[in-house]
């Protein structure tokens, strides 16, 4: 219940998403320019080779291409607000399809990985940002950069290796082992979900097992990131006038450190942790393909890889939505949190 | 001739006892010395103004009270506080005092407040550090006390400090201060980032808080007018050291230090017909010139000023200053022809007053 | 000394030593990148000498240090010759990437209004994209029209770092503009143009460099991150580090660690010390950030009053 602030949190909420529109237009358009205009026909391009010209022909008008680009324009705006996006060219399946059965293995890699992320990050942050300068600081700070540094596929890779040494057996590669695949029925899309749903604790395991290395070796690389925005802030709210005033209140100085510094340094760092998901996003596309993880990134990899445009194209699309929601949410989230957010 | 002396009333009890208190700082060019052998009492209900310009040391000296100071810096001396000199107090005894024995108002009240805390929450937390095993209902009874004696209405208690105005939190930060009754308080220029009206409002809340509290309070500022209004007592400050100590009213009618002097004179009020100021800037603290750090911009400076420090004394009058030549002509000291002998100083170049 | 190493050197703490490392690692793979021809042993493409055909995935050996891969290349002429891939590609894309952003930030903060809001609402958008989404449609567009080498996937990367030179150079023109309107109505006298350019140049300065070595980081971050999806870099126009890794994935399940693992080194190598020059520019030329070096004080004794 706010007491008296000078806004309210529903209209915040509204303004902002309000707010979202021209910024989806935006992102919509620059995909739409790059990924129909600029390649010139995508027919040719994704199957050229294999049917005959006049066999490419048809499937270009069945497809809408020969229209005006602007009808095309419109049309495809129409269909992203209507949520379709739109059909693969080799072999017509709709992207909605594709991103209902393979979203879900995405959502629980980068859900893993954020929590795995936050849970390394956040206290090692901290530390580093209250002992600066110490050798406990020099050592956090160089974890934070290499574990950016190194490309998440080596890591991957390396974790690969381990494993398959020191506990072999343990699953490196897919979301779940066959027999799993084979029991677990698809209810919701997402398999874990789906597993818990049926009471089905053994998969519920194999499922989990799976979930370790990739979203180990994701949330390694977030961490990273993470360590060095805690870090930096809860610097700079160290300084801060409120906390010398604390002080010389006699607020013992663990206790300034906790409930001055870094919850206040927390705030900034949730908004800059929610415009990381852009980051997220592309290593999760990296992950699945070095885990060969069935999510929408490997998706987005194989029809990159057969050259289809418009599968492309709607993936890409769902995937610049996605991220404008999730800058929304973050900015909810800040709102409740600061009160001095409001419109 | 008399010691060095501090004025006593043996009917006052003293609060706190500052004996050749010394802050330095650490930079890169070496030690600024902030404040430089400080030494004062502070009775029991007492306003004691410090006042002085702006790198005297004056902020220094209300931090260096409570302890509160940088990195890199040093201090020294002995302040006697209760019979223990806090200078050699642990870390952890000393924080016990400080909030409960030693408060602190401060300059911008629109930073001091941390601003994701209700006030609500900053009165539990200050009283919950300091009394341990006190219950919700009378942190709220005490809070909404202290708030109502600063003019604060109980609705806005569980407020946020963003809705408040700049006059408003400073009130805020004073209850804050006060609500544990600490034995005396430091405020450091606690109206200089507010406007007139509501500067003498504060005046007037921090006037009344001996009759309220009986705490003493050092109130540091640059305004020669707060001081005249509302304290005491006032110590002058000049590079790190006190010049001039004594009655409020005493010193501006009657000022002994040629400093005090050429401050007063160039304070502007309604009978002003031409601006006055002293030439000159203040000296770089790391490097102090010799002998009474005011000689070269001081009008009356003698031979001897620029050689040997002059060390406060209680004069005659009944006023204390740091001051050959108010010792010369109350006729404390004895000089002979080739130390009055007026000093030649250098032309003080436009450039070095800017 | 100039003035701005002076400030390098006086900061307090580590960021002196973090620039320092930082310089010296980068270094070492500009060595390695200029002097390539003489360092490695093979060319980056060559899986044969004198007609005989090297090992696939064969161990380390005299005759090839680091072992082959897969595709019967030494594995250390490829990490070698790598570097000069890598350099040339992050670097072309930076400076293009700077070169576009900072002249349009100064236009548009210059020029202001309606064509100013549009600018930095694109920006925003174009920013708040996945950069390697971006990256990955950019070269998916580039492959079929200029092929698979060096150029294609510097431009591939261009488009990503521009909104940030462009916002920089950008803040820095309005409030630089704004401040002259102020300074103009307090008549100081110097006209409002040179104090336009040192504000705006001091800024600038400050900030450029440190935007730029970060960009060079995620640059070449994003760089192997398209060849490892085979985006990037064909092997046969240049070796590139990103492209190796996928061509290990592979030898990995199978228990074989060094094609992956050298050249996924070189990365984390290159990238960690150009991020530690950005950061230890950061802490060292960032007022905000910076701490000076204080000297100690020590007290001496107290003088005893005189009687």
């Amino acid at each position: 219940m706010s007491s008296g602030s000078n806004g309210s949190l529903p209209r915040y909420i509204l303004t902002r998403l309000l707010l979202v529109i021209p910024m989806m237009w935006v992102l919509l358009t620059m995909v739409f320019v790059l990924l129909r205009v600029a390649p010139g026909d995508p027919v040719t391009a994704a199957v050229g080779d294999k049917l005959s010209p006049e066999a490419l022909e048809a499937r270009r008008n069945a497809l809408g291409l020969n229209r005006p680009l602007i009808v095309q324009y419109l049309e495809y705006l129409g269909d992203v607000a209507r949520l379709d996006f739109g059909s693969t060219i080799s072999d017509g399946r709709p992207v909605l399809d594709i991103i209902k059965n393979q979203g879900g293995a995405t959502l629980t890699l980068t859900a893993g990985a954020f929590v795995i992320a936050l849970l390394i990050g956040l206290p090692l942050g901290r530390i580093a940002g209250r002992r600066r300068d110490t050798v406990l600081d020099a050592g956090i700070r160089i974890f934070g950069v290499v574990t950016y540094a190194a490309p998440i596929f080596w890591v991957g890779i390396m974790f690969v290796l381990f494993v398959i040494k020191f506990f072999p057996g343990w699953p490196t590669f897919g979301i779940a082992s066959a027999e799993t695949e084979y029991y677990v029925q698809n209810r919701t899309g997402i398999i874990l979900l789906d597993a818990m749903l049926a009471n089905d604790s053994v998969s519920v395991v194999d499922i989990l097992k799976h979930h370790v290395l990739p979203c180990f070796a994701l949330g390694l690389l977030l961490s990273g990131v993470i360590i060095r925005l805690v870090r930096v802030n809860v610097i700079q709210t160290m300084k801060g006038d409120y906390v010398e005033a604390a002080r010389a209140r006699g607020i013992p100085e663990g206790q300034v450190i906790r409930k001055h510094a870094f919850r206040n340094a927390l705030v900034p760092v949730i908004t800059v942790i929610g415009l990381q998901f852009a980051l997220i996003l592309g290593g999760a596309i990296l992950t699945e393909k070095t885990f060969n993880w069935p999510g929408l990134g490997n998706e987005l990899v194989e029809y990159i890889t057969a050259r289809d445009y418009i599968a492309v194209q709607g993936l890409v699309t769902f995937f610049a939505l996605a991220v404008v929601l999730v800058s929304v949410l973050v900015d909810v989230l800040n709102a409740l949190i600061d009160p001095r957010v409001r419109y | 001739m008399s010691t060095a002396a501090q004025p006593h009333l043996p009917d006052s009890e003293t609060v706190l006892g500052v004996r050749d208190l010394r802050v330095w700082y650490g930079t890169e060019r070496g030690p600024v010395r902030a404040v430089d052998g400080v030494s004062f009492d502070l009775r029991k209900g007492e306003i004691l103004g410090l006042v002085g310009e702006s790198g005297c040391g004056k902020s220094t000296l209300g931090r260096g009270l409570l302890g509160l100071l940088p990195e890199g810096s040093a201090r020294d001396g002995e302040l006697l506080f209760r019979g223990l000199d806090m200078v050699q107090l642990k870390q952890r005894e000393q924080y016990a005092l400080r909030g409960a024995s030693l408060g602190m108002i401060f300059q911008e009240p629109l930073t001091r407040l941390n601003p994701l805390m209700r006030v609500s929450e900053h009165f539990s937390e200050t009283l919950k550090t300091h009394e341990k095993g006190i219950t919700k209902a009378e942190i709220e009874h005490r809070s909404l006390e202290a708030l109502r004696v600063m003019g604060i209405p109980p609705t806005r208690f569980r407020a946020y400090p963003h809705e408040f105005s700049g006059g408003m939190r400073q009130r805020l930060m004073i209850a804050l201060t006060l609500v544990l009754r600490p034995a005396f308080v430091v405020a450091d220029e606690p109206t200089t980032a507010l406007d007139v009206l509501v500067e003498a409002q504060i005046v007037r809340i921090l006037h009344d808080l001996r009759e309220t509290y009986e705490t003493s309070l050092l109130l540091i500022t640059h305004n020669l007018g707060i001081i005249a209004e509302a304290c005491d007592r006032v110590a002058v400050m000049y590079a790190g050291k006190i010049v001039e100590i004594g009655d409020a009213r005493e010193v501006f009618t009657r000022p002994q230090h040629s400093y005090t002097r050429e401050l007063l004179r160039s304070t502007i009020s309604l009978s002003t017909t031409g601006l006055n100021f002293i030439a000159g800037a203040p000296p770089d603290l790391t490097d102090p010139p010799p002998g009474c750090h005011f000689h070269p911009r001081c009008p009356d400076a003698m031979a001897i000023c620029a050689t040997r420090e002059p060390r406060l004394r209680t004069l005659p009058t009944g006023a204390t200053a740091a001051c050959w030549h108010a010792e010369l002509a109350q006729g404390v000291t004895e000089l002979d022809d080739a130390a009055r002998a007026p000093l030649q100083k250098e032309e003080i170049s436009v450039a070095d007053e800017a | 000394m100039p003035t701005f190493v002076r400030t390098i050197w006086n900061t307090k703490g580590l960021a002196r030593y973090i620039f320092v490392a930082g310089v010296a690692l980068t270094l070492v793979f500009v060595a390695f990148a200029i002097f390539a021809p003489w360092i490695a042993p093979y060319e980056f493409a060559q899986n044969s000498v004198d007609g005989v055909r090297f090992p696939k995935s064969g161990p380390a050996s005299s005759d090839h240090l680091l072992g082959t891969n897969d595709q019967f290349y030494d594995i250390f002429s490829r990490v070698v010759w790598g570097a000069r891939t890598a350099l040339e590609v992050v670097v072309m894309s930076v400076v293009l990437s700077a070169v576009i952003g900072v002249p349009l930030g100064l236009v548009s903060g210059f020029v202001g209004g309606w064509a100013d809001r549009i600018m930095v609402f694109l920006m925003d958008a174009l920013y708040s994209f996945p950069s390697l989404l971006l990256a990955i449609v950019f070269s998916f567009l580039l492959q079929d029209k200029i092929g698979g080498g060096i150029v294609a996937a510097a431009l591939s990367l261009t488009a990503i770092y521009i909104p940030q030179y462009f916002r920089v150079v950008r803040n820095t023109t309005v409030s630089a503009r704004e401040a002259t309107y102020v300074e103009a109505a307090r008549a100081i006298g110097a006209p409002p143009v040179t104090i336009m350019r040192k504000y705006l140049f001091g800024n600038v300065v400050q900030s450029v460099p440190v935007i730029g070595t970060l960009n060079a980081a995620d640059a070449l971050s994003t760089l192997a991150a398209l060849g490892f999806l085979g985006l990037g870099i064909q092997p046969t126009e240049a070796s590139e580090w990103g492209y190796d890794l996928s061509r290990a994935l592979d030898d990995a399940q199978a228990g074989d660690f060094s094609p992956a693992f050298w050249p996924g080194l070189a990365i984390i190598l290159l990238v960690t010390g150009l991020t530690l020059v950005g950061e230890g520019l950061n802490e060292t030329l960032n007022p905000s950030l910076r701490r000076r070096r204080l000297q100690n004080v020590t007290l001496p004794p107290r003088e005893t009053e005189a009687a």
